[in-house]
């Protein structure tokens, strides 16, 4: 039982950091019907430029704000010189442009920043905690507990304030939107600057984990089954999503790996993912599309 | 201010080579409520969108309270104060009626995002004020009661009362309606009816609407456009509407093409 439970309880903990990057995916799809590709390499760029600051000598709390600076320009860079001349583009457009973004971020984050890992260290120690017999990453813990601070600032952003209104307003019929006076070149500035720093917190929480470098960018890929699993329309539904492809790898690796000769862990969230999109292609809390034939 | 709040001068737009509006010329008159009527298909919606900046027109002129439309948009004609609602009923539907007709205010919004995020007196201050004004509008709608309900779950009748009460909200000078009373029973038809009436009256609101319904617009409207196929086939009161031959032998004959198809 307390190896079920530990199994378990150590999913649901990285399953957060999966929920965390599929926020930032959704929140884009939500204000701009698009599914960022670039996602992952603007993880990347926010935590490859604060590590490189924090080697620099950079104190963290500077380090930290000119990330977050940066990562605001990007936004409003990528609104200006992207989004605002495809308005009305397919969302297929809009995508392709999106993959072209991520070899931009990436290259430019590899060519000032270099592409070799760096080490990422946020002072906290991972060591084991114990829970009676259950064995807990101290670790995990504490990235679980900023993830879910981050989302609460986000609900409280989204429901609470005039712009999250607006932005709710833009997701749900961006024509109508737009005709009741909202500025929605600013929402999505807005929403690409959000969606840059939670990718920068969930870049740093990997990085510290994994050390940063290039495969940080691959996230992306993690993202997708979780996004699938929970709709893309829902941050609710990417927090379930993460949480259950956290815990699903985790139980699965432990419980039917050795019986498949282990390392099931890269293709299980797909598989479970496969599954989902048979029974319920919306997700569990994605918005069902109706068709008006 | 000159009478004339709105101008349209041998107006056209294509669709693929379809003219979707062909030399349409006429004119608004300020307090008025100017009802276009046409057969489907005689480019009464695609006329609406080029009036609040969905589509541009590709010849001809456009003037509004003096001004020529250039480049126009829809952000910048609610900015204008051109307001408007839409054929399918385009609220936020997973959203409050109150949040609704916030949003509708948003053209009338001073406060920076910096201020609001922070929550600083003048962000305060505004929310305060949108807030109290959007109640004032409810309960002109006599919707006080449903403020915090989700818009989705109300009938849709009482929906596209939010609808006109949030392009209301912000005052404008123009209002534009895309079919207000479809899908609508008798009885509700007659109380949108009389809504848009009294904001016409009470508000001094000029308003172009679409409508189907005939008999209503010839009691609602002080003025009649007909169009068909893109072009203006009468304009004028509707005492004058009402027995022009162009427009009868028009609905006469659409009816017998539809029966036919």
């Amino acid at each position: 039982m307390s190896l079920f439970l530990e199994t378990l309880i150590g999913g649901v903990l990285a399953g957060t950091l999966y929920a965390l990057v599929a926020i930032g995916f959704v929140l884009i799809y939500k204000a701009s019907g698009v599914f960022n590709y670039a996602q992952g390499s603007i993880l990347l760029f926010g935590a490859l430029a604060f590590v490189s600051l924090k080697d620099a000598g950079v104190p963290v709390a500077g380090a930290l704000a000119i990330t977050v600076g940066l990562l605001i320009v990007t936004a409003i860079a990528i609104e200006r010189l992207l989004l605002r001349p495809l308005t009305n583009r397919s969302p297929l457009t809009l995508f392709m442009a999106t993959l072209g973004l991520s070899y931009v971020a990436e290259g430019v984050a590899q060519g000032f920043m270099g592409s070799q890992v760096r080490a990422l260290d946020l002072g906290i120690e991972d060591l084991p905690m114990f829970l009676g017999d259950i064995m807990i990453s101290q670790f995990d813990l504490i990235a679980a507990g900023v993830a879910a601070l981050l989302v609460i600032a986000l609900s409280l952003l989204f429901n609470r304030t005039r712009i999250g209104i607006q932005l709710r307003g833009v997701a749900n019929d961006t024509l109508a939107a737009l005709s009741l006076g909202i500025d929605i070149n600013r929402i999505w500035q807005i929403v690409w600057a959000v969606a840059g720093l939670v990718g920068l917190v969930s870049g740093l929480l990997w990085g510290a984990r994994q050390g940063v470098q290039f495969s940080l960018s691959l996230v992306v890929l993690k993202a997708l089954p979780v996004l699938i699993i929970g709709g893309f329309t829902s941050i609710a539904g990417a927090i379930v999503g993460g949480v259950v492809v956290g815990a699903g790898e985790s139980l699965a690796e432990t419980y039917i790996g050795p019986f498949l000769g282990g390392g099931i862990t890269p293709w299980f969230a797909y598989a479970l993912a496969l599954v989902f999109l048979f029974i319920r292609p919306a997700g569990l809390l994605g918005e069902r599309q109706i068709e008006r034939v | 201010m000159s009478d004339t709040i709105l101008e349209l001068t041998d107006v056209s737009l294509a669709f693929k080579g379809i003219k979707a509006i062909n030399g349409l010329s006429f004119a608004v008159r300020r307090g008025e409520i100017c009802a276009l009527i046409g057969p489907n298909g005689a480019g009464k919606s695609s006329l609406l969108n080029i009036l609040n900046g969905v589509y541009r027109a590709e010849s001809g002129t456009v003037v509004f309270e003096g001004e020529h439309f250039h480049r126009m948009e829809p952000m910048k004609a609610a900015r204008r104060g051109i307001g408007r609602s839409f054929q399918n009923n385009a609220l936020f539907s997973g959203m409050s009626v109150l949040d609704n007709v916030i949003v509708g205010l948003s053209r009338h919004a001073k406060a920076t995002l910096v201020e609001e995020a922070l929550r600083l007196p003048r962000a305060s201050t505004q929310e305060a004020a949108f807030r109290e004004r959007a109640r004032e509008v409810l309960h002109l709608f006599d919707l006080d009661l449903h403020a915090g309900t989700v818009v989705g779950t109300l009938p849709y009748g009482v929906q596209k009362k939010v609808e006109l009460a949030r392009a209301i909200v912000a005052k404008p000078t123009l209002l534009l309606l895309d079919e207000p009373l479809a899908g609508m029973n008798a009885r509700e038809k007659e109380e949108i009816a009389a809504i848009i009436g009294r904001l016409n009256r009470d508000l001094k609101l000029t308003i172009v609407l679409i409508e189907h319904d005939i008999g209503i617009v010839l009691r609602l409207a002080d003025h009649v456009v007909v169009l068909d196929y893109g072009r203006k086939l009468a304009d004028g009161p509707p005492e004058t509407i009402r027995s022009n031959p162009d427009v009868i032998a028009a609905y006469i004959g659409s009816d017998r093409a539809e029966r036919a198809a």
